[in-house]
Formats: structure tokens, sequence, C-alpha cells
């Protein structure tokens, strides 16, 4: 049991359920307790990480379609033609790692209790998402400049797909730090809210440097 | 306890009709609402299927709606396109597992609600919306696809010039199945969660009910299949509205024009669609198999045969699913190597399958079987899959395949075994849960009545097909006439036509019992059938957060029948072990 975790609250996490003992040590089928590392257990917390690890692996199957898409639309050469990578991927490849580490830092703060510390890093972590997109529009607008649209060839499709979806699922993320750093939680505490908007946020950092690996060198 | 005692639900049920009943968070209300759902999109497919036939039949009827009366070439294609889609996305998809799955999995599991709620909600109106967007495109210019319910491109991706229906219609029918793909992720995100993180105290993995098995299978096989066919809409729409190729070849001649699209690949699409839509046949099926399971074991009066191995090969069939996709696709060229190890795995699925089904005989062996009509549907389950299944055996090879995939073989066989067979499951769980759903029961005689036209129908539309296929007639021709060598197997069509008539008419009796039996059935008991499961064990109606935070603790298997010494020959998971009278 993490430190964090009093005796009370984990009881109160078990009364939440009916006096049930968490299914996993019946069943071996569910987590560790650990991952209900809430300060007030009135809800079975461990539900959100277990929501998001799941939904996480449909977002990854969802990826690995348009990624297995695009490898097999390139081995059918003949109409591939390369794209030049808009430069300021790199930058913003940065600026997204970069944002995983001020998260990071921020979730290491929540847990020392220093409340106010947590907000400014959290801030700085949203503020960093954002500017990923706008480098990201910025590198559309590159690529539109250099005369690669959407449908000049399949390697600029797959370009404009892979970054809008990407896109997308991080926009969701940065709604999901505004909502924990600012919104009202009702039923999630705020450790478990950190927790998993942490994941969520690397999980899309990792993908990021995939995909960007992937366009540079499969494009 | 009191202070919270539900911690899913605010404590309270919602006091508007609207917050109760439309727009509601009850998991069992949701699942009520996909029931009906569902039951809308199959009355609709049924219609559908009933004109076709009589087309083929008789190709001069006069039929309400369409021009001049007469079902044109493309009207047909319209027909059988929104009848596959339909069945099988929102009837075969919905009903099993999210329609009894959300009402039963949280009570068997002993949990107020599901994981989140809201979600739950969400998803029912993502399907609900998916559904409008299908049936509106009846009514746009050129009507709806006529594309087939696999969508085959570049014919699904060129856009109007492939035919009337191709327009808007097909963009609908893309728009409609890309939200579907949302609605059923968000489900099996749900079951997945709440399957996990939310069972009662005591009930360990190997002491759920088969139900609960099935569905949570069903919910990994549809987290992971629908993001890939969600991806692979998401292109189609991108080639069909902003001019890419992904799925368009270079130079193609469609009805003399030449378009400018360069490189796609049509197979590309086939790949992604049956890597969703292999698995898509057991999201279809592996619900129904949990249900049959329940119920044949409720009703032998005997613990279903080899529970463990029932688990694992619903894993195994969960599992295998995702590595058969390409026998779909051995008459498009594939290289034979591919082919020949698609064929052997797909040949593998045979040997759960048939594990599953020696299970159920063994199931039977020696019980005191009650042939209630939910019984009869199990059994019946049990005959349809056997029957399909071993026509699966003879596609499954590529030689046999390449002569028999365009023909009526292939719809005889996919109809028994995932059609008509899935539709046996929803039969027998609604007889069997429907005392608990609507506090009545339906009335028994209508229902065995129903029983025998449904089965003896069944049998006499698609078994035929079978010869069909082997005479070599083709699947999805309008016209039976105009070609010299399927003229004799008019009088086939004849018979299967009129089956189907008689088939469909025997539904209606269903009809009238399920709706007569809402408010005129017999009053039913908590626990009608003597079963052992944690949904009879609340009342009926089951209230607002089913335990009234009161959860039950699990002390045994979810089969305990003719237990040997004790009074009763059912014991509930739920009773102590101390209150367990014993035979005196």
């Amino acid at each position: 049991m993490p430190p964090h975790v009093t005796v009370t609250d984990e009881l109160e996490i078990l009364g939440a359920h009916g006096g049930a003992k968490p299914p996993a040590g019946s069943g071996g089928g569910g987590g560790d307790d650990s991952r209900s590392s809430g300060s007030s257990g009135a809800f079975p917390q461990r539900i959100y990480v277990t929501g998001i690890t799941i939904a996480m692996g449909a977002i990854f199957m969802f990826f690995m379609a348009l990624v297995s898409a695009f490898i097999v639309r390139k081995g059918l050469g003949g109409d591939w033609f390369p794209f030049t990578m808009p430069r300021i991927l790199w930058l913003d490849t940065a600026i997204l790692l970069a944002s995983s580490g001020t998260l990071i830092h921020a979730r290491r703060l929540f847990k020392r209790g220093d409340r106010q510390g947590f907000r400014h890093w959290w801030a700085v972590t949203t503020l960093l998402g954002l500017l990923f997109l706008i480098g990201q529009l910025v590198a559309w607008r590159q690529m539109v400049a250099a005369g690669f649209y959407l449908a000049s060839n399949a390697s600029n499709s797959f370009f404009y797909v892979l970054t809008a979806a990407h896109g997308l699922h991080l926009l969701g993320g940065i709604a999901a730090l505004l909502f924990v750093g600012w919104g009202r939680l009702r039923k999630m505490t705020l450790a478990t809210g950190t927790e998993i908007v942490s994941y969520y946020w690397h999980f899309l950092d990792g993908l990021w440097v995939f995909l960007f690996l992937l366009l540079l060198l499969g494009r | 306890m009191s202070a919270h005692a539900s911690p899913i639900h605010h404590s309270e049920a919602p006091k508007g009709w609207i917050r109760h009943y439309i727009f509601s968070f009850d998991h069992k209300i949701i699942g009520t609402q996909y029931i009906l759902l569902g039951l809308s999109a199959v009355t609709i497919g049924l219609i559908l299927s009933l004109i076709f036939r009589t087309h083929l039949v008789w190709p001069d009827a006069h039929i309400w709606g369409f021009a001049n009366g007469i079902v044109s070439p493309e009207d047909y294609l319209r027909l059988i396109t929104m009848h596959g889609t339909l069945m099988v996305f929102f009837v075969l998809t919905t009903v099993p597992q999210s329609g009894f799955g959300n009402y039963f999995l949280p009570i068997q599991i002993g949990a107020p609600d599901m994981a989140f709620p809201t979600l739950n909600m969400l998803s029912f109106w993502t399907t609900l919306l998916a559904l409008l967007v299908l049936l509106s495109s009846a009514f746009v210019p050129g009507g709806s696809a006529i594309g087939g319910w696999t969508a085959y491109a570049p014919l699904s991706a060129v856009g109007q010039i492939a035919g009337p229906g191709q327009g808007l219609g097909e963009t609908l029918w893309v728009v409609s199945i890309a939200l579907f793909c949302g609605g059923s992720l968000m489900s099996a995100i749900n079951f997945l969660g709440t399957t996990i993180d939310l069972r009662t105290k005591g009930l360990s993995l190997m002491r759920m009910p088969l139900t609960v098995w099935g569905w949570f299978i069903t919910a990994c096989l549809a987290l992971l299949a629908f993001g890939v066919l969600l991806a692979a809409c998401i292109l189609l729409l991108l080639d069909r509205l902003a001019q890419t190729s992904f799925f368009i070849p270079g130079n193609l001649d469609v009805s003399g024009v030449v378009l400018h699209h360069s490189g796609g690949s049509p197979l590309l699409w086939q790949h992604l669609f049956w890597f969703f839509g292999h698995p898509e046949v057991y999201i279809a099926i592996l619900p129904a198999m949990g249900i049959i399971s329940h119920v044949l074991s409720t009703f032998s009066r005997k613990p279903v045969f080899g529970y463990k191995a029932m688990v694992y090969s619903l894993t195994a069939i969960g599992f295998l699913s995702f590595a058969v996709w390409g026998h779909h696709m051995f008459i498009s060229g594939m290289n034979p190597y591919s082919a020949l190890a698609f064929s052997i795995i797909t040949l593998v699925i045979g040997v759960p399958s048939a594990i599953k089904t020696f299970n159920w005989l063994g199931t039977l062996w020696g019980g005191k079987i009650h042939f209630t009509t939910a019984m009869l549907f199990a059994i019946g389950f049990v005959s349809l899959f056997v029957t399909g299944g071993l026509s699966g055996i003879f596609l499954a090879q590529p030689a046999l395949d390449l002569y028999l995939h365009a023909t009526y073989y292939v719809i005889g066989h996919f109809h028994l075994i995932m059609g008509v067979a899935a539709i046996f499951a929803m039969f027998a769980a609604t007889y069997y849960w429907f005392p608990k759903m609507f506090g009545r029961m339906m009335n028994e005689g209508l229902g065995k009545l129903h029983f025998w036209i449904t089965f003896i129908g069944v049998y006499c539309i698609f078994m035929p097909m079978h010869y069909l296929g082997y005479a070599g007639d083709a699947r999805r021709y309008s016209s039976i006439e105009s070609v010299n060598y399927m003229i004799p197997l008019h009088p086939v069509h004849f018979f299967i036509t009129i089956s189907a008539f008689v088939t469909a008419g025997a539904q209606l009796i269903f009809y009238f019992n399920f709706f007569w039996s809402m408010g005129h059935g017999k009053p039913a008991e908590r626990n009608p059938w003597h079963a052992t499961t944690l949904e009879w064990a609340v009342s009926t109606p089951v209230p607002h957060d089913n335990f009234a935070g009161d959860y039950p603790v699990i002390y045994r298997g979810p089969y305990e029948y003719s237990v040997p010494g004790a009074a009763d020959d059912y014991i509930p998971q739920h009773l102590a072990p101390e209150q367990v009278a014993k035979a005196g």
C-alpha cells in the first residue's frame, strides 16, 4: 500500500462496494490495490484507471490500423512520392516531450502536497500541449505552402490523417488537463484525475514519437 | 454504508418520466432501450428480406414504394445492403451484447450499475443516431447504398458514378457505421471496466456465470475490432469526399469515365474490413454461447458440463478470431500460401467450437430436462450451430471456397450459424429473462408454437440454399430468369420464399406474446425457474440500484444444480453454506 493511502481510506473504498474486498483478491483478475490511490475513497477510484487503460487499448488499435494501411499502401509502390518534412515538427516533438517532463514534475509536487506548485506545473503542461497543437497547424501551413495537399499523394494523405487523428486525441488530453486542473470533479478524486490524465498524456506523447519516426523514415 | 450506499448512482431513482425512461443512466433502462432498438431494426430488416424474396420469385409483382411498383436491379442491391447492415450491426451486434448484457451483467456480478453510467447512456444515443443516419439514407436523392454490407472498394469509394445510392446514400452509410463504431467502443470500455472492477465479494473469475464470460470476451473483441473499422471508415470517407487515393486504383474506368486517382488498393479495404469483420462474427455469437450455456444448465437441472473448458474455449475462439480474416478473401486473388495459412487457422477454430458443442450435449446428458420455450430455443441453437458449423468446414478450404464463395451456399452457411443461431439465443434470452425484466411470464403455449414454426421454418429457408450453392446459383443476382442454367432452380427459390413468409408470419406470434405478456401475463415470482445466479436473488421489478446497498456475497460457482445432499435441486450463489437446507 502506498504511504499516502491510509487504512481508513482503504476501508472506505471497500465499504463503498458493500463491504466487498477488491475482486483482485478473490479472483485474480483485477489490478493491485495500490492503483486506488484516492485520498477520499467514497467511490471505487480504480475503475477510472481501468477505464483509461482499456480506452488506450482501443486508441492503440485505431492507430495501428492506420499505420498498417500506411505500410501496405506504401508497399504497393509506383505512385508514392515523399514530401519534405516540415522542420517545425522537430521543435514540436521537443515541446511534447518537455510537456511529459513537466507533467511528471507536477504529479511529484502533488504527491508531496504542494498544491500551488502542482497547479503551476500543471498549467505549464497544458500550455505546452496547446503550443504543440499550434505547431502542428504551422506544420500543415508549411506543407500546403510547399504544395503538398491532402489528395496530392498517398504519402501526404497519410501525413494529414495521422497528424489530425493524433491532434484530435491530444485536444481531448488538453480538455482533460483543464478539467482536472480547474474543473469540478464529482466522483473522481484529484489524485485519480492527475493519475489517469498523466497516463493518457504520456501515451499520446509516446504515440507521437512513434508516428513522427514513421512519417520521417517512411515518407 | 448509508453515506455511500450506492457508489455509482445517486441513491435515488430519477423522478421525471423523461429522465427515467428516455435519458436514463440506469443500465436496465439502457439495456431495454437497446433491445427495443434491435427489435425495430430486425423488423425493418425482416420486411426488406421479404420484399427481395418476393422479387426473386415474382419479378413482376407490384410492390408499394418502388418506382412503377417494380424492384429494379439497383433496388434489389439496396434491399440486400440495408438488410445486411441492419441485421449485422443493429441486431446481432447490439441486442445480445448491449441489450441483454447491459441489463443483466451488473446484476449477475452484484454491481449497482455499469462502471460509467454516463458513457453507457452516450453509447446508446450514439448507436441510435447511427441507426437514424442509416435509415435517413432511404430518403436522399439516389436512395440508400447499393454497395453491400461490406462496402467493397473501389465502388464504395468513387461516389455517384458507381450507381444510384453510391452518392449521398453510401456517404451516409459510412457515417452511420463510423458512429456505430464509436458507440460500440464506448460500450466495450464499460463492459470491461465493470467486469474487472465491480464484481461483488467472493465472485472470482471462475465463479462468473458463463453469460458474463461471453459478454466479457465479446467486449475484448469489440474493443480491438471496432477501432480498426473506424479507421477504415475514415479513410473511405476521405476517398469519397476529399479525392484521396487510399482504396481507388489509378486510371480506374467506371462506366466509361476514367477517374483521376492513383495507386490505391481495393484489397486494403478488404483487409481492414475483415480484420474487423471476422471478430464481428464472434461478437455476435459469443454472448449467444454464454446465454445458451446458462439456459441449458438451468433447464437440465445440471451444472454446466466442463465449466472451465467452456471458459477456455470461449477465450480461444476470441484469440483465434483475429487470425482468420483472410478466409473471407480467398477469391480476392491472394497468395495461395497465405490462403493456406488462413485456412488452417480457420479449421483450428473448429476445435474450441467442438468443445463447446460437446459440453452443451454433456450438460443435457442425463439431465432432468424441462422443455420450456427458452430451453427449446437453446436446444435449437445447438442444432443450428452444428449445422452451420459443418458447412463452415467446407468453406474453410480455399479450393472449395473458390467455387462456393459467390453462391447461395455462403448465404445458407452464415445465416444458420451467425444470423439464426444468434437470433435463437436472443429468443431464449427473452423467454428466460422476461419474468425478471417485466415481472410477468410470457405465454408458454404461444412460445412453443412460435418455436416450432420458426425452427422448422429457418431450416426450410436456409438448408435448400446449400443445394442452390452447389448448383452454382450466384448470390446478389436480382433475377434468376436471365441466366439459363439457373432457371431450373426456380422451384427451390419458390419454396424458400414461401418458407420465409411462413416463418416471418410466426414472428407475429412472438410480437403478440411479448407485448401482451407485459401487461397481461401471469405475474412472475422472484425466481420462477429456480435458478442459481444473482439476477434471481433480487426482487422483481429490480430496484433502481439493483441491491439497494445490500450487496450479496458469493459462496459458490454459478451452476449448482441437483447437488447431492441438498434439499432443493438448486443452491443460489449467494446463499451462505449454513443457510443451505439439507435433504431430510
